[in-house]
């Protein structure tokens, strides 16, 4: 592989890990809160239909941003109704609102756009457009920092510079806001929180609806940067992927993001080389595309070592005397 | 009710921390609290003293916001204040001690003192105030501890240091503490009170929330009596006596001595020697124990929880693996192998009421019937013919040891779990007892079971005692131990520190014996740098 390839196998690496990325912080504050989020797929598959759908229609990307958000939130008040207020099984929740996205959407977009479930192909003000940071233009002659900043970090959409600027973020949320230490303490010992004098229904709330934020930025970079329109299940088991990553990543966010980029360099790696050939034998394209799918079963069966999840992660909170 | 501050009616010129008026709190048909009054004095350590179910719980949920009272006043400092929420009970002073600690297992001290008490949205600084506020409570009341120490990685004692400083940093003028006691080691129920006394000194009320009289005598000021959701008395510590709290906790006279006569012991039942555990990671639970028990005698093992009584029990009972020798009436036991589980045992005539009476001794979903014929299903009795099991034979054999049990409700088809915990430890003894066997292994014969059932459960193990058999008692309870027993063996980290008679020997010296020091002229130091047993 020479170095121009290398380059653009990162390049598409990392367009590919900003969904991911997304999704997997988006899990991570929910789950880091106490509340399993099975449905990051169902969230960015809505998001990504209706942000496509919207920019369709009124010619803005960011009225479509928007409106990918407000659907990604919507089924995460869902979720949080479902597991916080009424104490319904988390897992349950999240397939039901997978099953529900994945059949609303093909169903209103055929009801709006009789185009077989797809949204119409978009452009111009209706599509996120590359940044091209400064200086990428005389740097790119200089060898190997140049092309790097130039076509790495320069020229990407801006919810991937929002993606990778959300790890730092949440980190520091995390681990040097009192918000992010109460966020992980209900996530550990809701009781703990509740006789501290602090609301569980309404921290946990809110880190549900910030999934659904951030599930909503990741569905409409899928269709509206990514892509220029929907397709159905566009989402192609992301949100899953992002969970496992989540797993391997261990509830931190700076791991998340070597994992996502671990993930997107194996898609990346599986659509550059379709049939690899190795000699004696040619791996055929089918192996190269299940290749983060392979990962993520392997991550999940356990091969990374331990991964304790938050303690009270799944469990509706009772107050009990 | 009259009940409520009578012997305490005198005119009190400071107004009392704490004033409950007529406090009722019914969960359904079930009235938890009736018409509870009580005013605490600020200033003193009150004790709120009852069987297990008489409310004490549910009406410092109310103080504390947990359950809203469906009638009463809540008065502190003489004035009335609402308490909707946890919130507001911190806001208006109260501090408490839960029985299990609200604590984040994997956050450090700091964190957990500083959650929900933050001065801004940013950590650093609250972090750095509550480091220093530890360090002058510690100074203040003996309270001290490693700031930056991760719950998981510290003892009981010191976890419940911590929801103390937790409070104290609320500034808490008032502290509850439920049961504080329960997994705390002698020394550290000391220093507890001790703790609890400088509070007192330094102008903080107390409530402390026990079943044990031992505790309420030795450190409160007044003592409340509750029963059946009644406070039915009131008074000052100095003038009551444990027998008199005892009356008034379960309504009638109670021994709280145990009534037995002198054993006689006949010929060697057990016989272990070198009995040597490992547990699944490993590690050596039981490093050579030797014991014999007799026959028509109770051997009390003491200790504090963790040093390898479990172990003892389990590899006794069939449930754990060990190396060694253990001979029943000197024919010798398999302690690995097929002929080492359970079944082999009861066949030999052990029997085991284990510890863990909720996941060991009984499913606690199956009815009442079911679990009295678990271990012993196979017995011809219930099976009439070899491919049918006579339910009704069953049922009837369970209503039988209910009624010789005093089970109450004497109903076999209720499940476990709606018994009350003094009322499933008499199901799994009824079924254990019954069996007539040579040994009995029992294992905290009284943990979270009421005074009234503990009596019962005592004087039937000694009356299985007077038939002759073996007892072997392991119980974390000291006094138990010493009002049961007719010889003492203390356990230590995996091994026995010594054997006394009940008669002579006091706490002190088995204190120091559970703590792994030698108490025998001259052998004046610890068998281990770490004392109790760290889990």
């Amino acid at each position: 592989m020479d170095f121009p390839t290398l380059l653009q196998v990162l390049d598409s690496t990392v367009r590919l890990a900003t969904p991911l990325l997304l999704a997997c912080l988006a899990g991570l504050f929910s789950e880091r809160a106490g509340i399993f989020d099975i449905g990051l797929e169902g969230k960015m598959l809505a998001s990504a239909f209706f942000s496509a759908a919207i920019a369709a229609m009124t010619g803005s990307v960011w009225l479509g941003l928007l409106a990918g958000i407000a659907a990604s939130l919507v089924l995460a008040g869902i979720h949080g109704l479902a597991s916080i207020t009424f104490r319904g099984n988390q897992l349950i929740s999240g397939v039901a609102i997978n099953f529900l996205a994945s059949g609303l959407t093909v169903l209103i977009a055929q009801d709006w756009f009789r185009q077989g479930g797809r949204t119409p192909a978009l452009s111009g003000g209706a599509r996120f457009g590359n940044i091209t940071l400064p200086f990428s233009g005389p740097l790119a002659d200089v060898p190997i920092l140049g092309p790097i900043y130039a076509q790495l970090v320069s020229g990407h959409s801006i919810l991937v510079y929002v993606a990778f600027l959300a790890v730092p973020v949440t980190w520091w949320i995390l681990f040097r806001t009192r918000f992010g230490l109460r966020l992980r303490a209900v996530g550990e010992n809701p009781a703990a929180v509740d006789t501290a004098g602090i609301s569980v229904v309404r921290l946990r709330f809110t880190a549900v609806f910030i999934c659904g934020l951030l599930c909503g930025i990741a569905g409409a970079y899928l269709a509206i940067a990514l892509q220029g329109g929907f397709a159905r299940e566009m989402s192609a088991g992301r949100g899953y992927i992002a969970l496992a990553a989540l797993i391997f990543a261990k509830w931190r966010p700076w791991y998340a993001m070597g994992a996502c980029l671990l993930f997107g360099f194996l898609q990346a790696v599986g659509i550059r080389y379709q049939n690899l050939d190795l000699g004696l034998i040619t791996i055929p394209v089918q192996v190269m595309d299940a290749l983060p799918y392979i990962l993520t079963v392997v991550i999940l069966a356990g091969f990374v070592g331990r991964a304790i999840p938050p303690r009270a992660g799944g469990e509706p909170y009772v107050k009990e005397r | 009710m009259t009940g409520g501050g009578q012997n305490t009616g005198r005119a009190e010129t400071a107004a009392p921390a704490i004033e409950l008026k007529g406090i009722s709190k019914a969960f359904g048909p079930v009235q938890a609290n009736k018409n509870i009054s009580i005013r605490v004095q600020p200033g003193s350590i009150h004790g709120i003293i009852g069987e297990n179910g008489a409310g004490k719980s549910t009406l410092m949920s109310i103080l504390y916001g947990f359950y809203k009272a469906d009638a009463g006043e809540i008065f502190i400092k003489g004035r009335k204040t609402e308490i909707p929420n946890s919130e507001a009970a911190i806001a208006a002073g109260i501090g408490m001690v839960f029985q299990h600690f609200k604590l984040v297992q994997n956050f450090t001290v700091l964190e957990n003192v500083v959650l929900g008490a933050e001065d801004g949205a940013l950590l650093r600084p609250s972090l750095a105030k509550a480091r220093d506020e530890l360090r002058s409570l510690a100074d203040e009341y003996e309270l001290r501890i490693d700031p930056d120490a991760v719950i998981d990685e510290i003892g009981v004692g010191m976890q419940q240091r911590v929801e103390i400083l937790k409070a104290l940093y609320r500034e808490a003028e008032i502290l509850i503490l439920d049961e504080p006691t329960g997994v705390l080691t002698p020394a550290e129920a000391d220093h507890l009170f001790r703790i609890l006394r400088g509070l007192k000194d330094q102008g903080k009320t107390i409530i402390l929330i026990t079943h044990k009289l031992r505790e309420i005598m030795e450190v409160t000021d007044t003592v409340s009596v509750m029963r059946r959701g009644e406070m039915t008395a009131t008074v000052k510590t100095a003038e009551t006596s444990p027998e008199q709290l005892a009356e008034l906790m379960v309504g009638r006279k109670v021994l709280l001595r145990v009534d037995k006569k002198p054993a006689t012991p006949g010929g060697t039942v057990l016989e272990v020697e070198n009995l040597k555990v490992r547990d699944h990671a490993g590690v050596e639970r039981l490093k050579g124990v030797s014991l014999t028990v007799r026959a028509g005698e109770i051997l009390g093992i003491a200790g504090v929880a963790g040093n390898g009584q479990s172990e003892l029990l389990q590899v006794l009972g069939g449930i754990a693996h060990g190396t060694g020798s253990v001979r029943l009436n000197g024919t010798e036991l398999d302690l690995t192998g097929r002929f080492s589980d359970g079944r082999s045992r009861r066949a030999k005539g052990i029997a085991h009421v284990p510890e863990d009476r909720q996941h060991l001794g009984l499913i606690m979903d199956f009815a009442a019937w079911e679990n009295v014929a678990f271990g012993y299903q196979g017995d011809p009795a219930y099976n009439p013919t070899p491919w049918r099991i006579d339910n009704a034979a069953i049922r009837a054999d369970c209503a039988g040891k209910m009624e010789r049990f005093d089970v109450r409700p004497p109903n076999p088809l209720l499940a476990a779990k709606n018994f009350s915990g003094g009322n499933q430890q008499k199901i799994v003894l009824a079924r254990e007892i019954e069996r007539n066997p040579e040994l009995l292994l029992i294992g905290q014969p009284t943990r979270g079971v009421d005074i009234g059932a503990i009596e019962f459960i005592h004087q039937r193990i000694v009356q299985l005692r007077d038939t002759g058999k073996a007892i072997l008692l392991v119980s974390v309870e000291l006094d138990e131990i010493m009002s049961l027993s007719d010889r003492i063996a203390v356990m230590f980290d995996g091994r026995i520190m010594g054997e006394r008679l009940p008669g002579e020997t006091d706490e002190r010296e088995l204190g120091l014996l559970m703590a792994g020091m030698d108490s025998a002229p001259g052998n004046g130091r610890p068998a281990l740098e770490t004392v109790g047993g760290g889990h």
